[in-house]
């Protein structure tokens, strides 16, 4: 028992890469437990350590956590990326279930039919730039700080940063109306712990291709 | 101006009833005010009082807090709700967790056509009793305290209350096979604040009706 923790998911994003960002953030080194078959999934469930039969389950300090949201807090609260009092955390929980929200649309896309994808790219340009990634620039530009809140590196930062390279993927042009954010890009790419996240090796999933979307409906599909 | 938090929602639940919910086991007096039309929302959005353009919004000590999430653990912690370490309050965040999305299964139920509706209602009712209520039943089995977390009441044992009233709107006898979270459902009702907010003239809110969706449909163009 390594101590570390250990995180059971399929071998892809999905909803576990904010855990993975959140943790190799934090510089928490994590081990992870892939599920490949149906049959794994179903022992899973059988052995009863899924509270509510679903992944992602995050196994840290003796608790077998599931509910991604009520994993990423528990994180953030322990490593202190989740403010100083209750305010900032109130802070931070707004600007993470927003960008939560934008996350859900590129969560869904590979799932989407083939004939609804452009409609969905537009939707998520849309999104972005419309209603999420101006919040985010005014914020920096009111304050002037490095980080969005309480002029400390938190959870909305990590969030921040992992929305903004997933959306560019689609759109790689999508900062071009945001300049607080591409600098915001810039110094978060530069933190030692996310640096090293970013680099090749590191636990980071790729993109969902095919493959990933036909091992997540055969693990998963009733 | 301190003052009593401002809820701006339609006059009915959505997301909003949650909220309406915890401040009043809490004992929070508050005042409401309801989008009627359309012009009522895009008031709001022009003012820039949404932070993303949505509602539920709450005024609440100088803030104006968006995204139900944040809003209800904001409230949980400030009225003492969210146990009493990051322990218990990840014990707290995963049944919440588990309870809001059961009650989303039931909250879009109305706006469906009826063919779905009738399908999603059974798929709703096959998890709430085989996927989640089992969860709830077993915590208390197995710790035998009057609530879900930590001996003492919290924002876990206000939500379950709401889902299994819900539920039970659904499916009267939904709970037959599950005595601990009848006896549950009879304690916690009669927790004085909580028994205030379930006579009638408190600010919760009826169930939905067609015309109320056909008000809602307009409101949010949906």
């Amino acid at each position: 028992m390594s101590g570390k923790p250990r995180l059971t998911y399929c071998n892809g994003r999905g909803r576990m890469e904010p855990v993975r960002w959140l943790l190799a953030a934090a510089g928490v080194e994590f081990e992870e437990n892939f599920l490949e078959t149906r049959e794994q999934y179903e022992k899973l469930i059988k052995d009863g350590v899924l509270m509510f039969q679903q992944v992602p389950l995050v196994e840290i300090d003796g608790m077998k956590m599931v509910q991604t949201r009520a994993i990423l807090s528990y994180i953030a609260g322990k490593y202190n990326l989740y403010g100083k009092d209750l305010k900032e955390r109130a802070l931070i929980d707004m600007y993470v279930e927003g960008i939560t929200d934008l996350m859900q649309m590129i969560l869904m896309f590979p799932f989407s039919p083939p004939e609804a994808k452009e409609k969905n790219i537009d939707s998520i340009k849309e999104r972005a730039t419309n209603r999420y990634f101006p919040v985010f620039e005014k914020v920096l530009k009111q304050h002037g700080q490095d980080f969005l809140v309480g002029n400390k590196f938190s959870w909305a930062d990590v969030q921040l940063i992992e929305a903004i390279l997933a959306v560019e993927e689609k759109i790689p042009a999508v900062l071009s109306g945001f300049p607080q954010l591409q600098a915001f890009k810039i110094r978060m790419s530069n933190m030692p712990t996310i640096k090293k996240f970013l680099q090749p090796g590191s636990p980071r999933k790729p993109p969902p291709d095919e493959c990933y979307v036909e091992t997540v409906l055969k693990i998963f599909k009733k | 101006m301190a003052g009593k938090p401002k809820l701006h929602y339609t006059r009915g639940r959505g997301k909003m009833e949650s909220i309406r919910w915890l401040l009043a086991a809490a004992g929070v007096e508050f005042e409401e005010e309801f989008i009627e039309t359309k012009e009522d929302l895009e008031k709001l959005r022009n003012d820039g009082s949404l932070l993303f353009q949505q509602v539920p919004m709450v005024e609440i000590d100088g803030m104006k807090m968006v995204q139900t999430r944040a809003i209800l653990s904001y409230i949980a912690a400030k009225y003492n709700l969210y146990g009493k370490d990051l322990k218990e309050r990840a014990w707290i965040d995963m049944y919440v967790e588990g309870t809001t999305d059961l009650m989303g299964m039931i909250m879009y139920l109305p706006f469906q056509p009826a063919d779905t509706r009738e399908k999603n209602l059974a798929l709703m009712i096959e998890r709430a009793t085989t996927r989640y209520f089992p969860v709830y039943e077993k915590a208390l089995k197995d710790h035998g305290h009057d609530y879900l977390v930590g001996n003492k009441l919290s924002w876990a044992d206000i939500h379950l209350l709401e889902a299994i009233l819900m539920a039970e709107e659904c499916k009267p006898d939904i709970l037959s096979a599950f005595p601990l979270l009848q006896a549950f459902k009879g304690r916690t009702s009669n927790i004085p604040t909580i028994k205030k907010f379930l006579q009638p003239g408190s600010q919760r809110k009826p169930p939905i009706d067609e015309n109320f969706v056909a008000i809602v449909r307009k409101i949010f163009n949906i």
